[in-house]
């Protein structure tokens, strides 16, 4: 059963590629097809990433309603662009290569949350208390990322604007490349784990005693999610509540959280509702920077629904 | 006097009170005694209409719950619940100067602080009077919550198990005080009691209920009897006599 | 009689009075071009410039404090929880969208009439909160801010997503994203309306305290329960319409001031309400001020800095009290 549900989304997944490149074809074919791959390719790269780095963390967390971004992973990351942009000025930041500037501010990103993230996961908090402090340091270096790029550039409202919200319309192609590594690596990764990750699933003490190095997991596995969302974040922005919208869906057409069918299923849902969406919003309605927000209003309101029935059972 | 005619309940289908039909007068203490789950609770709320009556009839001093103004009810009738006040970082002082809101709308004038000081001293709270309800033990929380229900000066108290959570010095303290006030003041207390000794030896009246409806009704004589205490309780037990009160060995 | 005005002076009230006096002295002389003393004696320029835009602006950021304070502690009253304010409860995005629609719909209605609409819309969304916190089990009390946190964020999605579609992200930036920098003579007065507001609650604070205590508590001394939450519902819609529209979203006042009083003074609230209100004028004026000095001669909105500093205080709060909100 699981393996029909599989085909046909891998079809539905095949279904919004096709659609992404071929809907609404005009002018130069060969230049306008290549521009649309490239894009495609990281759309397919944000959607895998997100799904991946969600799935990843409710593992680690044993916890369904946590994602990286919840938890403000993912403002941390803008956080130490901003940083970057702050210490370098707009031209040096400008002058260094994709490449060393997405190493930065991804150890940027991974020594904040080191510090003020992971105490929080192993403190135990009950799970609202440790959702509403997540949520409030998300805010907090989201603040503080505006105050940045406001003292570099105080006229620089557009910068903020484009901050505070994901675009799927403006990706940044020079990251194209790296995010493709970081992302194939990744995946790779997961599926040789994929066995492992069901007995993560049960939570530290079970882990340990089914032979698990729980610390070490636990650490590798923190780190590829902080290097998903550093990918996802890099090309689009942030986005607060695709991942949870993506891995909910996933759990519920499946039915299962074994991670060898959940995680492809998480892929191919994040790809469909990815690339389907922008083929719809770019090419049929002709406003390519909307599904972000379409997006977060969705996942928004599953958040809602998840937290909402969680608490009444 | 309380009026209680045709009072039903039910709640999602499962029926919590049949059929109440009571009369209460005023002056005296009267115990509500019975199992868990019996339906005095809610026949507390319901005269205290916190809860919306769904049939018969609620009347106090010929004013019916349903239309009555809250206000002029809150002089007539205060009521402690067993789960309490929901309250944050009140002072003690504050909250039982609450009780003198139906009369003073927070405006409180110099008749109505002395009535605080009074129950503060009352009920052995005033040495804690400006500390916060968070920083008081569960018995200290319970006599403050009792001295802002007395503070409230009403002919009639609706007390729904008061002794939870007291010690044995200030559940007979309290119920000193309840039986004096109906003595010399001619004001009625309705009381839940899950200690059926203490309805033994302080109340005029005891009202025993089981499955949503009265089992038995009478004066503390008639009502702990051995064959009545079974029928409210599903077993037998013995029932002695001191100093002229019954005394039930209900643990045995 | 005068041993008995002695007793008033005590030292946090003339602290708290110099405090605000220091401020309010700094923010009428600071900005782009700083004014001295003894300019204001001799320039009738430099007068003009005062009374046009730095008293309205210093008035701005009191009465918006005061009132955001005021709307949070309210609104914690009502929901019974420590961590709501109208800007984690939905209210004041549900008046960002409020009063977008308005100019939508009736775009030379005047600031007044888009205002109630505002207003009505906030009382909508502000209720829909409500309805569905009163339905998470207590026993969490940190779900409700969660709660309305993402449900704020929702609205928000939709204001964005409104704009984005109608060409006025412009405006929305000014609704959503809170500073003083645009306020002068003329284009403040309405926040009057938010101090009216404050004056309000603490008429009626007794009656808040007693809701506080809960629905059967309330009944139970003969307040009339239903409609004094409604009017506290409309209290703090009404602070959130206005400030919105005037100056724009700030979070955090709401939460963090009600959250520091409290601990101080305790949840009675005819003691709390005069101070939560001049601790919430003092911080977002002291941040106001922060903004205009942090990049000079240029500005960092008030929210900018209020989502700093709030942040902070917030993290700092929620450490302290882990169980028991």
């Amino acid at each position: 059963m699981h393996k029909r549900r599989l085909v046909l989304l891998a079809v539905l997944a095949v279904v919004s590629v096709a659609a992404f490149l071929t809907l609404g074809l005009r002018g130069n074919l060969a230049f306008v097809l290549q521009i649309r791959a490239v894009k495609l390719l990281a759309l397919v790269q944000v959607a895998v990433s997100v799904a991946l780095s969600t799935v990843l963390f409710q593992t680690v967390t044993a916890n369904r309603i946590l994602t990286p971004s919840i938890m403000g992973l993912d403002a941390l990351y803008l956080f130490g662009q901003a940083l970057l942009v702050f210490l370098l000025g707009g031209l040096g930041y400008a002058a260094i290569g994709g490449g060393w500037k997405f190493a930065a501010e991804v150890l940027i990103m991974i020594a904040l949350a080191a510090v003020l993230l992971r105490p929080l996961l192993t403190a135990r908090l009950d799970m609202s208390l440790l959702l509403l402090t997540g949520v409030t340091i998300g805010l907090l270096f989201r603040s503080l990322s505006q105050l940045l790029f406001r003292l570099l550039d105080p006229n620089a409202f557009a910068v903020v604007q484009a901050a505070s919200f994901a675009n799927f319309n403006a990706l940044r192609a020079d990251l194209t490349i790296i995010g493709s590594v970081v992302t194939f690596a990744a995946a790779a990764l997961c599926w040789h784990l994929r066995h492992r990750l069901d007995v993560v699933a049960l939570g530290r003490e079970a882990a340990i005693g089914l032979g698990i190095d729980w610390s070490r997991t636990a650490a590798l596995l923190l780190l590829v999610v902080a290097l998903l969302v550093a990918v996802s974040t890099a090309l689009v922005g942030p986005v607060a509540f695709f991942g949870l919208l993506v891995a909910a869906l996933a759990e519920r057409i499946l039915g299962t959280r074994r991670h060898a069918v959940l995680l492809p299923a998480a892929a191919l849902v994040a790809i469909i509702l990815l690339v389907g969406g922008q083929a719809i919003f770019q090419h049929l309605l002709g406003s390519a920077s909307t599904l972000g927000v379409v997006i977060e209003f969705a996942g928004g309101i599953a958040f809602l629904l998840l937290l909402y029935l969680g608490s009444r059972t | 006097m309380i009026l209680i005619e045709d009072l039903s309940l039910a709640h999602g289908g499962t029926p919590i009170l049949r059929d109440i039909n009571l009369t209460i007068d005023r002056g005296g203490i009267v115990a509500l005694v019975g199992p868990n789950g019996a339906g005095k609770s809610s026949l507390l709320s319901l005269i205290a209409r916190l809860r919306p009556l769904q049939t018969g009839r609620v009347v106090i001093d010929d004013l019916p719950v349903t239309t009555t103004p809250g206000r002029e009810l809150a002089r007539r009738m205060a009521i402690l619940r067993q789960d309490g006040v929901f309250a944050g970082r009140l002072t003690v002082r504050e909250l039982v100067s609450l009780g003198r809101f139906p009369h003073s709308q927070g405006r409180s004038t110099p008749q109505d602080r002395a009535r605080v000081e009074e129950a503060l001293a009352q009920f052995g709270v005033a040495d804690l009077a400006e500390r916060f309800l968070e920083t008081l033990s569960g018995g200290q929380r319970q006599r403050a919550l009792v001295a802002m229900t007395f503070c409230q000066g009403t002919d009639y108290l609706l007390l729904d198990e008061p002794l939870n959570n007291l010690d044995m010095f200030h559940a007979r303290h309290l119920m000193q005080s309840l039986r004096r006030m109906a003595d010399e003041e001619d004001r009625t207390a309705i009381i839940v009691l899950h200690d059926i000794n203490q309805a033994a030896a302080y109340a005029d009246r005891i009202i025993a209920m089981r499955d949503g409806r009265v089992v038995a009704d009478g004066t503390p004589q008639d009502v702990l009897t051995p064959d009545t205490l079974a029928e409210i309780f599903g077993y037998r037990m013995q029932v002695t006599q001191i100093g002229g009160k019954p005394l039930v060995l209900h643990h045995l | 009689m005068k041993a008995e005005w002695r007793k008033r002076i005590t030292l946090p009230r003339v602290a708290a009075a110099a405090a605000l006096v220091v401020l309010v002295c700094l923010s009428l002389l600071i900005g782009a071009d700083t004014l001295s003393p003894t300019q204001l004696a001799s320039d009738p320029e430099a007068l003009e410039l005062l009374l046009a835009s730095r008293l309205p602006r210093t008035l701005a950021a009191l009465l918006t404090g005061s009132a955001l304070a005021i709307a949070g502690l309210i609104m914690q009253a009502l929901v019974r929880n420590r961590f709501v304010e109208p800007s984690t409860a939905g209210t004041a995005q549900s008046a960002a969208l409020g009063i977008l629609l308005m100019t939508l719909v009736f775009p030379a209605a005047s600031l007044g009439v888009k205002m109630i609409g505002a207003t009505a819309l906030a009382l909508l969304g502000t209720s829909v909160f409500m309805a569905t916190a009163d339905r998470l089990p207590v026993t969490q009390p940190h779900l409700v801010p969660l709660f309305g946190l993402v449900y704020g964020g929702v609205i928000g999605a939709v204001v964005t997503f409104v704009g984005w579609q109608t060409d006025l992200l412009q405006f929305i930036d000014i609704w959503t994203n809170g500073e003083f920098s645009g306020v002068v003579r003329g284009r403040y007065e309405f926040l009057w309306g938010a101090g009216i507001m404050v004056v309000l609650s603490w008429w009626i604070a007794d009656r808040l305290t007693v809701l506080s205590l809960g629905r059967e508590a309330s009944i139970g001394l003969g307040l009339d329960y239903a409609w004094t939450l409604r009017l506290g519902l409309l209290v703090v819609s009404v602070i959130a319409a206005l400030t919105v529209s005037v100056v724009g979203i700030i979070p955090f006042v709401g939460l963090v001031v009600p959250n520091i009083v409290s601990r101080v003074i305790g949840d009675n609230l005819r003691a709390s309400i005069p101070w939560t209100a001049l601790s919430g004028a003092l911080l977002v004026l002291g941040c106001d001020i922060v903004g205009r000095l942090i990049r000079y001669p240029y500005e960092i909105p008030v929210a900018t800095v209020m989502g700093v500093v709030g942040a902070l205080l917030f993290l700092k709060l929620m450490r302290l009290r882990p169980s028991h909100a």
